[in-house]
């Protein structure tokens, strides 16, 4: 199952549209990476709504990909993680350290772009 | 010949069913198990007796009811009621009581004894009250059964026979109906209390508080969690106070969930602020060893609301001119 991705301003969205496989979210995570930089994106956003279960693997993939965008210089947000998905990851220690999550599409949207706000002001100082 | 195939599938489920089966009940179960496979016509006189026995009650209706009504009257059951409401109820139960011996089917008595149970149920009335009178009725009519037939020894007992299964079923499923009623209230209110335990409130657009009172088990976490994510969904909510002000401890499992909590809303894009952590909470908290980097928590929840303001960006500047004046 292909993971189809959005380009929309200066983000990538991808859309997780079913349960994924191992190696589909190996291919995620690799296209997202690559992709990035070819379109010059800004933030990435990895819409999980879909998702009722997320394991381990697929804990680790995620941060994994906002820790590689990080360091291509650009900002991840997971979003729509449902409440039930949530306490069970906690459950089992998965807690997503040092990854940004929200709400939804909107709030991970209105987060990037207060990002990118915060980015110009502090640039505009200089 | 349905009705008769009911009745006896009804003798045969009050061997195991009702408790007071007697060595002479007993013997009626094992014949009238034989009466299914061998013989046709000892059947029939079983159902022409409680026809029998249907015509007696009958006619001794109003003699015998009101020597019910005054036998619970006497024995202090139903107190709550008074003796006219008690009389009219007699009438109700003695017809059904009848109308469930006559045809054997005890779906219309168990709706009497549920639409019965709740409304005297509010009045305080107790389980032994419901099951005495009951009980009382079955002995009025069985003492009647004597009084009629005690010139002829073996047709008293043939009639006993077929009264004894049906009236002891009867009890059984009266009292039945009376307690599962009440158990179905105890558990609506439970399931009200549990509702009323934890509010989800909205103070501000994406900032909800769930003020804590009282102690948390952990049924009650495991709902607290459930409302605190569901809350944060439904309201779109960035910022949630927890306030335990109202809780006087916790153990650790709890303290652990309370966390885990927390870690929870967090991976909703939102952030829980805790308020009013007692002495015995905070040390509970740090034997469990919690991640203060995690865990955002101001002393009271003034200061929580404060500070989820000023996440949210809310500044809350003074009037020049205050509505109220002070006298």
């Amino acid at each position: 199952m292909q993971v189809p991705i959005l380009k929309q301003g200066a983000y990538l969205i991808a859309t997780v549209q079913s349960a994924l496989t191992d190696e589909d979210l190996k291919q995620l995570r690799d296209t997202l990476v690559m992709q990035v930089s070819k379109v010059r994106a800004r933030g990435v956003i990895v819409d999980v709504t879909a998702l009722d279960v997320i394991d381990s693997f697929a804990t680790r993939t995620l941060r994994d990909v906002a820790y590689m965008i990080r360091l291509r210089g650009a900002e991840t947000v997971i979003v729509g993680i449902q409440p039930e998905v949530a306490f069970s990851m906690v459950k089992l220690g998965l807690t997503l350290e040092g990854v940004t999550t929200s709400l939804d599409l909107e709030e991970g949207l209105a987060y990037l772009d207060r990002k990118a706000k915060a980015h110009e002001e502090v640039r505009a100082h200089r | 010949m349905t009705p008769r195939v009911v009745l006896l599938n009804h003798v045969q489920a009050s061997s195991t069913s009702v408790e007071h089966v007697t060595h002479g009940q007993e013997g009626l179960m094992n014949g009238s198990q034989e009466m299914a496979t061998v013989t046709q016509p000892r059947l029939e006189t079983t159902a022409s007796r409680l026809r029998e026995l249907v015509a007696h009650l009958r006619h001794q209706r109003a003699h015998l009811r009101e020597e019910w009504a005054r036998l619970i009257t006497e024995a202090k059951l139903l107190t709550a009621m008074t003796k006219e409401e008690i009389f009219a109820e007699a009438t109700s139960v003695y017809d059904n009581y009848v109308e469930a011996l006559e045809t054997g089917t005890y779906e219309a008595l168990q709706a009497y004894a549920r639409n019965l149970s709740e409304r005297i149920i509010p009045r305080g009335v107790e389980t032994h009250e419901v099951v005495g009178i009951v009980l009382l009725l079955r002995d009025v009519l069985a003492r009647s059964l004597f009084a009629t037939y005690h010139e002829d020894f073996n047709k008293l007992n043939r009639i006993l026979d077929a009264y004894e299964p049906a009236a002891n079923r009867i009890a059984g499923t009266v009292a039945v109906g009376f307690v599962q009623e009440r158990e179905r209230i105890i558990r609506e209110q439970q399931e009200a209390i549990r509702e009323l335990s934890t509010p989800v409130l909205q103070v501000r657009e994406r900032l909800l508080i769930l003020p804590i009172i009282g102690v948390i088990d952990p049924q009650r976490a495991r709902q607290l969690t459930e409302q605190l994510l569901r809350g944060i969904r439904t309201n779109r909510a960035k910022v949630v106070v927890l306030d335990i002000t109202g809780v006087p401890y916790i153990d650790s499992p709890v303290a652990n969930h309370l966390v885990q909590t927390v870690e929870a809303a967090r991976l909703l894009g939102a952030i829980v602020i805790v308020t009013g952590l007692s002495p015995e909470i905070a040390q509970t908290l740090v034997n469990i060893g919690v991640d203060l980097g995690k865990m955002n928590t101001v002393g009271d929840l003034q200061g929580g609301i404060e500070e989820a303001e000023r996440l949210l960006g809310y500044k809350v500047v003074p009037m020049q001119e205050p509505v109220l004046h002070s006298a």
